[in-house]
């Protein structure tokens, strides 16, 4: 470890790598720093992401791609199923990362592009100079360092603390985050779709997943909304649905966490710092799926860090590009996708019922899920009538 | 009043991490340190997934 670097990266998930990779590529002195030992685990995660939006940063690799999956199959309360598939373009869609090895995969990309990557090295502060952020103050097993840089990407996910210590109230309220647990089960055949059970009795303000990942296993989740948690708690409905419905299932591994649902937050630059990923709350309101806009993020967050160097400025004016930038494009989505959660969220059972009935005799099968609901909407104005702008 | 962490139930995810409006909370490794600024508001207790959190 040097006292300083071009950039700073805090957090190895994908956001952090590929931030890292980039501005290495382009020659900047990189340090991504990691707080546990093990980049990669524990998983907080239900390992699901579209092919095609992961291929723009990486070459599958079956080191870590678990499974692959055909689409996505939407159950409503009453069992009633749609079948859709996640991408037209392909007979299979998506895949279920292992994610432990996924996330190392892309620390190490960073890596080889020459960054310098530390683990168990945890950031407890922020560095000023002329009240601008100048660095972080680090601990490393047990001491406390401080490392200069001209630009710090808070990389940190849900716990995001970068952003706070730098001004931005990234706070999550409980209606803004999903509160998720999930077993990795074996002895089980979840077929070749990815299963999502909609309903207030599997998942109040959420839903229950289950994700092949090969070999009679599967990610089976339920995330529910955090202003519907406490006195039901994801694990103990988690615990009811292996009990009720999966008797023969094997329990071999538990995963926990909560997932930003919240939508675009107001900012997420500052000068010298920047957001990416779930620390900037990126991550789909409507799906909870994090990955790709977190990768997306943070190749646009490199680019605009080798802009920054090449000219020498590294407050909000040049770092601006990238906020401008992913509000465009990832921001427009989760803009999207926050009203349709926001009205999904108020629905009974009877409702969503009701709406996969409306989709009987139309073939969604080779539909992506915003055509569903353009479908959805033109089949039930009235139920969806604040949908209305989506369509325009 | 006091936040109370039960370190035998917590998962260690961090989500009472993001949703505290204090930022009294850090997750390092396997446990969850609580800082004077705690106000024991219990949103963190209420969206826990495993409820490892208490306020008494």
């Amino acid at each position: 470890m040097r006292d300083r670097y071009d950039v700073i990266v805090v957090g190895a998930g994908p956001a952090g790598s590929i931030t890292a990779k980039t501005c290495a590529e382009a020659g900047l002195d990189v340090l991504l720093i990691e707080k546990r030992q093990e980049i990669g685990d524990p998983v907080r995660c239900a390992e699901g992401v579209g092919k095609d939006a992961l291929k723009k940063h990486i070459e599958p690799d079956n080191r870590w791609i678990a499974a692959e999956v055909k689409g996505s199959l939407l159950i409503a309360p009453d069992g009633t199923e749609i079948k859709i598939s996640e991408d037209t373009s392909s007979m299979k869609a998506g895949y279920v990362l292992e994610r432990k090895v996924f996330d190392r995969a892309l620390a190490q990309m960073a890596a080889m592009a020459g960054a310098e990557v530390m683990v168990k090295t945890r950031a407890t502060g922020l560095l000023r100079s002329n009240g601008r952020v100048a660095g972080i103050e680090a601990m490393y097993l047990g001491e406390t360092y401080n490392i200069k840089a001209d630009i710090v990407i808070g990389a940190d996910g849900i716990e995001s603390k970068i952003g706070r210590w730098g001004g931005i109230d990234t706070s999550l309220k409980p209606a803004d985050i999903e509160t998720c647990a999930q077993f990795l089960v074996s002895n089980i055949d979840p077929g070749e779709y990815s299963t999502f059970y909609l309903g207030n009795n599997y998942a109040p303000g959420g839903y229950l997943w289950i994700f092949p990942k090969g070999g009679h296993m599967a990610n089976v989740g339920i995330g529910i909304l955090g202003s519907k948690s406490g006195d039901v708690r994801a694990i103990s409905l988690l615990q009811r649905y292996i009990h009720n419905n999966m008797p023969q299932a094997k329990i071999v591994e538990m995963v926990v966490g909560g997932v930003p649902v919240s939508g675009p937050i107001e900012q997420t630059v500052t000068d010298g710092l920047m957001l990416v990923g779930d620390a900037a709350r990126q991550s789909d309101p409507l799906t909870g799926g994090g990955i790709t806009n977190a990768m997306d993020a943070g190749k646009m967050a490199g680019e605009v860090c080798i802009k920054a160097k090449e000219i020498g400025d590294y407050s909000v004016n040049t770092l601006k590009e990238y906020e401008d930038k992913w509000r465009a494009t990832i921001g427009k989505e989760l803009g999207k996708s926050l009203q349709v959660k926001n009205l999904l969220i108020k629905l009974t059972d009877e409702q969503l019922n009701k709406l996969a009935y409306s989709l009987k005799g139309v073939d969604v099968s080779n539909m992506a899920l915003p055509s569903l609901l353009f479908i959805l909407f033109k089949k039930n104005p009235k139920m969806l009538w604040e949908l209305r702008t989506l369509f325009k | 009043m006091s936040l109370n962490v039960n370190r035998y139930k917590c998962g260690y995810c961090g989500a009472c991490v993001g949703v505290c409006p204090a930022g009294a909370l850090e997750l390092i490794e396997t446990w969850v340190e609580v800082d004077n600024t705690c106000t024991s508001c219990g949103i963190c207790a209420k969206i826990c997934p495993v409820g490892a959190l208490e306020v008494k």
